[in-house]
């Protein structure tokens, strides 16, 4: 929802906070998961994802998400899906060429980036380019797998 | 300037050390000289000669050619087409590639074709949003970003292979360009989003119309700051506006086409509006010419590309420079074989 997204983006700080906590956890519970098999818990977290970060992100489940290096502001609501910065069309208010009723996605990430510590220079990392083959995914798991150096 | 090794046309020049690309280009940005670059507007037609006719407007007057990818999200003949057709001739185009229309397995493909033909000159972008242009109800791609777009074409020229990781035995010998708009939101971000684009991979910038030289002067500083000046050639973009009443309509319809108050009371107040908008150009390329860190203008005079040769050469910015157009030096030695 739109007016979440914006909450979430204005409490960035708050929710990365929250986030890199919720991490460790996951990550910790490494064992857990790997017992139950991530192929069996792809769905059913996936899904739970998809509603937690959908209220607060408008998430499309991209699968690979950044929305740490982003300010909280998810790159794929962006029409081109830019993950990279703003292209060159946003309008003199601020809001983006192709919805004009949308502030533009990354005039907002600039705003979440400096809120978060560190953020900007996050901003500032090139971003590689999507892998489609992620598209519904659960991120979570992806990034508990990496961290633990199983992917 | 004359470069001895002039090549045959569609030949391409020998690289020298440092250099990226065979492109004139290149040779002109790295000589120090202020260059300048225009656009062709692709035709509506299969007929080779209309893009002929469009590109021979600028002979001795541009460095470069870029040959626009469905700008404005509007069909016409395809960048890469474009290309192949000045090439033959010896032009130097700028293949402009969108990421809208294509996916990474088409791009790729397409700048190895593209250098193949001897496109020398890449302008790595993301592209205007279908609803901008004739056909809304199309498919937006948007695979790759212009940044992830950059670093692609980067990969297949410095280290040889594909994004799948698989060899190509002959890199594409270019140089890499970008876009950026200092004249839009979020200002503070424009200059880091440079600094992006370089360490992605941009050698050369192009920049959306210049009608704010305040705006402009305040990116080149934070430029300057994150130390960027000698890392990137930085093209402003320049081009006549026709009248106050359409000034007006492309501030308010175009988006990312910043244009100030000023400037429309400008071109109000003078009787002719369109002679006034060329005399306006001319004043905001001398005065562009001026700021630390730019290296030439990009021209896009779309719908009056005829006005470009006056406007540049009233500007004076060549300095009494001819850049090669076909037919320059009739005497040429046109023995030479390819390199």
């Amino acid at each position: 929802m739109y007016a979440v997204r914006q909450w979430s983006v204005r409490h960035a700080r708050g929710l990365n906070t929250f986030y890199r906590g919720f991490e460790s956890v996951l990550v910790a519970l490494h064992p857990l998961w790997k017992r139950l098999g991530y192929q069996r818990l792809e769905r059913p977290v996936a899904a739970v994802e998809r509603s937690v970060k959908g209220l607060l992100f408008d998430c499309r489940m991209c699968g690979q998400c950044i929305l740490s290096s982003t300010g909280m502001s998810c790159p794929m609501n962006c029409p081109k899906n830019l993950r990279n910065g703003p292209c060159g069309g946003v309008r003199a208010n601020g809001h983006c060429e192709v919805r004009p009723e949308m502030k533009c996605v990354w005039t907002e990430a600039v705003a979440g980036s400096a809120r978060i510590p560190g953020g900007m220079d996050a901003l500032r990392q090139v971003q590689v380019a999507v892998d489609r083959r992620l598209q519904g995914r659960s991120s979570w798991l992806r990034v508990v797998r990496q961290r633990v150096g199983e992917i | 300037m004359i470069f001895e090794d002039e090549p045959v046309p569609g030949y391409p020049l020998p690289i020298l050390p440092g250099h990226t690309s065979p492109g004139r280009l290149e040779r002109v940005l790295r000589a120090g000289q202020f260059a300048v670059t225009t656009e062709l507007a692709p035709p509506d037609s299969a007929d080779p000669e209309d893009v002929y006719r469009r590109a021979r407007i600028f002979d001795g007057q541009v460095d470069a050619i870029n040959a626009t990818d469905g700008s404005g999200a509007n069909c016409h003949m395809s960048s890469l087409a474009v290309c192949a057709l000045l090439t033959r001739v010896g032009y130097a185009p700028v293949m402009q590639i969108s990421c809208r229309d294509k996916n990474r397995i088409a791009i790729q493909g397409d700048i190895l074709g593209g250098a193949a033909m001897g496109v020398c000159n890449l302008l790595c972008l993301t592209g205007d949003g279908v609803q901008a242009g004739d056909h809304p109800q199309a498919l937006p791609v948007f695979d790759l970003d212009s940044m992830t777009l950059l670093e692609t074409a980067r990969t297949l020229r410095d280290e040889h292979h594909f994004l799948s990781g698989r060899k190509i035995s002959y890199a594409p010998r270019v140089l890499l360009g970008a876009a950026e708009n200092p004249f839009a939101k979020p200002f503070e971000w424009r200059a880091q989003r440079l600094a992006k684009k370089v360490a992605a991979g941009a050698q050369f910038i192009q920049t959306q119309f210049c009608y704010d030289l305040l705006l402009l002067r305040a990116f080149m500083r934070q430029v300057e700051e994150l130390g960027l000046l000698d890392k990137v050639f930085i093209l402003v973009g320049v081009g006549p506006l026709r009248s106050a009443k359409s000034a007006e309509w492309i501030r308010t319809h175009v988006p990312g086409v910043h244009i100030p108050d000023e400037i429309i009371k400008r071109l109000a107040g003078a009787s002719d509006g369109a002679l006034e908008g060329r005399r306006l150009c001319i004043d905001l390329i001398q005065e562009i010419r001026t700021v630390k860190g730019v290296h030439g203008v990009h021209v896009m005079a779309y719908r009056q590309e005829e006005t470009v040769a006056e406007i540049i050469e009233r500007s004076g910015v060549l300095g009494g420079r001819v850049p090669w157009y076909p037919g320059r030096d009739p005497q040429a030695n046109t023995n030479r074989m390819a390199s």
